[in-house]
């Protein structure tokens, strides 16, 4: 079973067409990145998924009707959906009252040892509290709770990056195991490459790339060549090249091409220059960017 | 994407979907009113600041009396005087009440989205009905109680306070304390809150709770022109007051303000059988009932704004 499976799902804001026929399946255990442009679809993906948006197509999140059974699902999933939602007019205290009087699911023991662990004051306000330690109290509240599926629309926008770091950080130790599944988007996409296991790219309601970590490194490779080596590097038809202090960096994809009959390896494009795993930011670029140069080709014939 | 299922994750989903998921609709309701009044003290404070300046108008008016050394009073002429206190403190707070019952109920389902915190309610697992609901039983039953309450209270200070300045004065207070018919105007000022603000008040909330959910913006002007617009119209096109005199009818209550009658009068119009017999009530539950619908289904369809 499937914690999330989504087949052609469509979302439409009167002519904008939001999500265009997304498919998407991930499974128990797994911690996805979905990447993308700003109005690439992520966040309407995310809201069809916690049933905060009606959408067109098939979608089932923990064997449920998100949008029928919202109440219910909420049982199993919770979700940070900014840096900014949890009222400012509430103390600590309260919040932690208030989790623990509705959610069946909340430990408040382990709460309050994970905000021992904060200088959060349980009598303060959370207007008082600096936006780190509100992603902390939201954090703490979140991961005492026993859920199945967590999703993270830009948990860490607007922190620092000491703050970001302990928050994957502790998402990581202290909650993450083999039993839950995590959704994250974020722009900040260097802080996750080492985190997550499976990595998805959307574009203009598309999902344009979709593998796991593994078959990431295996199969993306970016190089970095001298001038005099470059004809010979691009010869190898690579996705994506740029100028970087007049040494090109090109990035390949090793996936076997039937159409042109591709048979290179790591190797051959290692001797040539350095060869490595190219970063994802880079690598959507590479792909995205690539789709934009095509359209473009496209309008002009 | 990576494919593992075995039969364990299945069942374990499942049964974790399932079992001991449970908190009664009951505990989850009181913590949606509680939540209510932690964030709304107002609900209380004014209604108590409006109890407080009145027993110190109180106050000086008795302190005055014994200076000037007024004639004494009959105790039925001390009765009079107090059961006209009396009644004009319960209408002071109950009015105060129900202005704050009016600000609370536009901002109840519109604050939320105007400080993007129904993200944070809405991760939880409360309905979106519960919600409307304990938004709802606030000003209906919350306030009218509460201010019954505090309305007691204050008439039972009004009532030692008056004692302990006739003191000495001759006045019998045990007479006094026996005449004014603390009892009989306690009963019919609950059978008021309860009927009057309770349900005849309620098409009113329903109406301000499906505007506070749908307004993009300045729900109070929404809540309020709508009604303005239809009377006007109705005077300039039609030359009818129809809706005008309805809307006048609803907020008096039924059988008139308690002001206007003497108390012993309103006791007997405001019996259950000719209050529960009027239609005007039944009808008015149930454009309440379609208007709390609509406000539960639009906050199903609204997020941040």
């Amino acid at each position: 079973m499937n914690v999330i499976d989504a087949r052609g799902l469509r979302k439409t804001f009167g002519k904008t067409i939001a999500l265009d026929g997304v498919d998407l399946h991930v499974d128990e255990g797994r911690i996805l990145g979905l990447i993308g442009p700003n109005g690439a679809g992520k966040s309407t993906a995310l809201n069809a998924i916690l049933g905060l948006t009606p959408y067109q197509g098939e979608l089932r999140v923990l064997g449920r009707d998100p949008w029928g059974e919202r109440d219910q699902l909420m049982r199993d999933v919770c979700f940070i959906s900014d840096v900014a939602v949890l009222p400012r007019w509430m103390r600590v205290s309260q919040a932690l009252d208030y989790v623990a009087g509705v959610h069946p699911r909340f430990d408040r023991a382990k709460a309050q040892s994970f905000l021992a662990k904060t200088t959060i004051q349980h009598s303060s306000k959370i207007r008082q509290l600096s936006k780190g330690m509100v992603v902390q109290l939201h954090l703490a509240l979140v991961m005492s709770i026993d859920a199945r599926l967590l999703v993270l629309d830009e948990p860490t926008l607007g922190l620092d990056i000491i703050f970001r770091k302990q928050f994957y950080d502790s998402l990581l130790n202290d909650y993450f195991d083999r039993s839950r599944t995590i959704v994250v988007t974020t722009h900040q996409v260097e802080e996750l490459q080492h985190i997550l296991t499976d990595l998805m790219f959307m574009d203009r309601g598309r999902i344009v790339l979709n593998c796991t970590m593994e078959e990431f490194e295996s199969r993306y490779v970016e190089l970095t060549v001298n001038p005099d080596r470059a004809p010979a590097a691009r010869a190898l038809k690579p996705m994506y090249e740029r100028q970087v202090f007049g040494r090109s960096i090109l990035i390949f994809d090793l996936k076997p091409d039937l159409a042109t009959n591709q048979t290179f390896d790591r190797q051959q494009l290692a001797s040539l220059g350095e060869a490595r795993t190219p970063s994802i930011a880079d690598l959507f670029v590479a792909v995205v960017g690539n789709q934009y140069a095509a359209q473009r080709q496209g309008a002009a014939q | 994407m990576n494919t593992q299922p075995n039969a364990m994750n299945e069942s374990s989903i499942q049964s974790q979907g399932t079992e001991p998921a449970a908190v009664s609709a009951l505990r989850v309701m009181y913590w949606s009113i509680r939540r209510e009044i932690w964030e709304n003290r107002a609900l209380y404070l004014a209604p108590l600041a409006a109890a407080a300046v009145f027993l110190f108008g109180f106050a000086i008016n008795l302190a005055i009396m014994r200076r000037s050394g007024s004639p004494l009073l009959s105790p039925a002429q001390q009765q009079d005087l107090l059961m006209e206190r009396y009644e004009f403190s319960a209408s002071l707070i109950m009015g105060i009440a129900f202005l704050v019952g009016i600000f609370y109920s536009l901002d109840a389902l519109y604050g939320e989205r105007r400080d993007r915190s129904i993200l944070f309610w809405k991760s939880l697992p409360v309905s979106d009905l519960t919600t409307v609901l304990s938004k709802l039983i606030v000003p209906i039953v919350g306030l009218p109680l509460l201010s019954f309450a505090i309305t007691i209270a204050t008439q039972f200070i009004m009532l030692v306070m008056t004692s302990v300045v006739l003191l000495g004065s001759g006045v019998n207070i045990a007479a006094l304390w026996r005449e004014v018919s603390f009892l009989h105007f306690s009963l019919v000022l609950l059978y008021h809150v309860l009927t009057v603000h309770g349900l005849y008040y309620a098409p009113i909330y329903g109406w301000l709770l499906m505007v506070s959910a749908w307004a993009p913006r300045a729900p109070f002007i929404w809540a309020f022109l709508p009604p303005f617009v239809i009377c006007g119209v109705e005077k300039i096109a039609f030359n009818k007051t129809h809706f005008c005199t309805l809307l006048g009818e609803r907020l008096t209550g039924p059988g008139g303000t308690m002001a206007e009658n003497d108390h012993t009068k309103n006791f007997s119009t405001l019996i259950p059988h000719h209050f529960f017999s009027e239609p005007g009530l039944w009808i008015g539950l149930a454009i309440a009932a379609i208007f709390l619908a609509i406000a539960v289904r639009l906050r199903r369809y609204r997020g941040p704004i």
